[in-house]
């Protein structure tokens, strides 16, 4: 391999991140650590959606029920005997799972690969609608789901929830599978493939007639994407280590798709930036629910305050940023300088201009 | 089951369904015209008992007062809504007109607690809607006549509207073709207007109805009730007024009706309206009495 200036940079900047999350998991506190960890699965939710539809442009809304079905998996592998003797107190768990308990990331592609064969399933009959009419379908399989989830007592608990889950996630985990799920999803869109999941987007008919199998790609962007939504699901249940149907309400996809869409539509590196920006926002805005005193003055919170202000920075960014923040843009070092010299290019005509 | 029992569920069943249909009115009108999946209309629901639940409680209205205002409000709020988050998007990608009805909910939910408080409030019934009625030996609680009434006068009401009057004649003409349509002189904005205004005062009506039936109102009360709605307008082929109506009408029907049939799948209730509304999809895309639109290439 030649080492150029970019490949380089690339391996300090990865270096760096690395020893950045070890310090970061080594000393800072738990509340910081599971804001980062949140920002690491909400961009892999939103990278996932951004595979399906900013790349393939199947308009799907299931992610909530996908994440629910690797949450679900991985809780139940990873919970221990005595847990789930103490979870299941209304029935008791079915038997073949009483007893299991499996190392994290055996739970987590276990419940990766379970997510991929619903999902699978699901888009099967579902991929021969197109548009509104598979959001349409896809939401109505991810309710299905939720439903079952709080009907299946003796294997999920049903609304009641799964509590105690052990807390296996910390950043390398989560980090580490973001970076696997990029590189998988980068891998995959600059490949043949992609280009033809692109055509698929941008045309069905035209690519069709020019041989690409619809069916083929849409079912491999839906299989690959719904694998990291279930390890995300999976990652998400291990971190916040107690989950029930009502965390997987459809509301949460409605959430990766406002993420995705102000990341840009087929943008990665937008994804994340915009997935880290929404989770520390949220938390940043967290005060403004608590009770604080200016002065001598104590303010009531005001809960929903938080979901206010978010939203409405997303109207404002659909309405005024309308690519979103990165377009079709992806990071390059190469990019990056260009900006750069294009900055410092302003400032020197600029300075220029002034002494004229 | 005996017979009366299977009357006072049908009578159930049609008074659920009516309430979709009316909430159902409001997805497919604008989804007719701009293609756009409006996912903030349920919280119009929410918006419009909420607001008749304060002109009672707060203004001391006379309950009919307090709907009217409840209907007029929750029509305005609907027309800022298309004016504010989705006009300014028209031309662009759909994915973005979408990514604004979801932000647009959210941002009517929040400021639904924000300003309600997220405490779920007892909606008290107007007194004539308590009493109980004997039709035979069927026993009915009275608002289930009146919800089915009410519901039968708006429908006649709007299939007059959009068949007979030059607004109505004109909405028909944006949902084939909104560029065309401008051409021929229409005024699109003010029609667009019209369409969001009549959906949310529906919506609204649907709200009123619905806290009289089921009296306790919380924030998020409007999600449950619109998505399934939704799933009635697609049922029913979205887009089609008509058929918005007659959506609702059977997925309202046969929900009680599984549930008095079979009582120990209740839990699946809401699954089961997806179930029909998938499989309907899979074997007739378009809806019931939706059209069957030729592909563009």
């Amino acid at each position: 391999m030649k080492l150029n200036r970019n490949t380089i940079l690339t391996i300090i900047t990865l270096i760096v991140i690395v020893l950045l999350l070890f310090l970061g998991e080594t000393f800072l506190n738990p509340y910081y650590k599971r804001i980062l960890n949140l920002c690491a699965i909400y961009a892999m939710f939103a990278v996932t959606f951004n595979l399906i539809f900013g790349y393939t442009g199947q308009f799907s809304l299931g992610h909530a029920g996908f994440a629910a079905i690797g949450a679900y998996t991985a809780a139940l592998l990873t919970l221990s005997p005595d847990q789930k003797a103490v979870n299941f107190f209304l029935k008791p768990i079915v038997p073949l799972l009483e007893k299991v308990e499996a190392p994290f990331i055996i739970a987590l592609i276990a419940g990766g690969l379970l997510t991929t064969v619903i999902s699978l399933l699901i888009a099967w009959p579902a991929l021969r609608l197109r548009g509104d009419y598979l959001a349409i379908a896809t939401l109505g399989f991810s309710e299905i789901i939720r439903v079952l989830l709080v009907n299946m007592q003796s294997l999920t608990n049903g609304a009641l929830g799964l509590k105690g889950i052990p807390g296996y996630t910390n950043l390398f985990w989560s980090w580490g599978c973001l970076a696997v799920c990029i590189f998988v999803v980068k891998r995959l869109v600059d490949s043949s493939y992609g280009r033809a999941m692109s055509a698929v987007r941008d045309d069905e008919v035209a690519a069709e007639a020019l041989g690409v199998n619809l069916f083929m790609h849409k079912m491999m962007a839906f299989g690959v994407s719904s694998f990291f939504v279930g390890v995300a699901g999976g990652l998400m249940a291990n971190l916040i280590s107690t989950i029930d149907p009502k965390v997987f309400l459809f509301t949460l996809t409605y959430q990766i798709v406002g993420v995705t869409v102000m990341g840009g539509m087929g943008s990665l590196t937008g994804s994340v930036i915009s997935a880290c920006l929404y989770t520390v926002f949220l938390e940043a805005l967290r005060p403004l629910e608590s009770q604080f005193t200016i002065g001598s003055i104590t303010i009531p919170g005001i809960p929903g305050m938080r979901m206010v202000i978010f939203s409405i920075l997303l109207l404002l960014v659909i309405l005024f940023y309308r690519k979103g923040l990165m377009g079709r843009n992806e990071f390059s070092w190469d990019g990056l300088f260009r900006f750069f010299r294009r900055i410092t290019k302003k400032d020197e005509k600029a300075t220029e201009g002034k002494k004229s | 089951m005996t017979f009366n029992s299977f009357l006072q569920n049908l009578a159930n069943g049609i008074s659920l369904g009516s309430l979709y249909a009316l909430i159902a009115i409001g997805y497919t009108m604008v989804y007719g015209i701009l293609r756009l999946i409006n996912f903030a209309h349920g919280d119009l629901v929410m918006l419009g008992s909420y607001f008749a639940f304060y002109g009672v409680s707060m203004f001391f209205l006379p309950w009919w007062a307090a709907f009217f205002f409840a209907v007029a409000l929750t029509a305005g709020v609907g027309v800022v809504m298309e004016k504010v988050a989705y006009r300014p998007l028209r031309d662009f990608p759909r994915i973005n007109l979408f990514t604004a009805a979801v932000a647009v909910s959210f941002l009517l939910e929040n400021l639904a607690i924000v300003i309600f408080g997220g405490r779920p409030n007892a909606f008290s019934r107007p007194p004539f809607m308590d009493k109980m009625l004997n039709i035979g030996s069927v026993t009915f609680v009275s608002y289930t006549p009146i919800i089915i009434a009410v519901s039968l006068v708006l429908f006649i009401g709007l299939i007059l509207i959009i068949n007979h009057t030059k607004a109505g004649t004109a909405m028909r003409a944006l949902s084939k073709d909104i560029e065309t349509t401008g051409l021929m002189g229409v005024n699109t904005n003010k029609i667009i207007m019209f369409a969001f205004m009549l959906g949310s005062s529906l919506a609204a009506v649907g709200g009123i109805l619905w806290a009289i039936k089921f009296p306790q109102i919380n924030p998020l009360m409007g999600v449950m009730p619109g998505l399934k709605a939704f799933v009635a307008a697609v049922l029913g082929g979205i887009g089609n007024v008509g058929g918005a109506m007659i959506g609702g009408l059977l997925l309202g029907i046969v929900e009680i009706m599984l549930v008095a049939f079979f009582p120990s799948l209740s839990g699946y209730r809401d699954a089961f309206s997806y179930a029909i509304l998938i499989l309907l999809l899979l074997f007739r895309p378009t809806g019931i009495m939706g059209e069957v639109q030729p592909e563009k290439v």
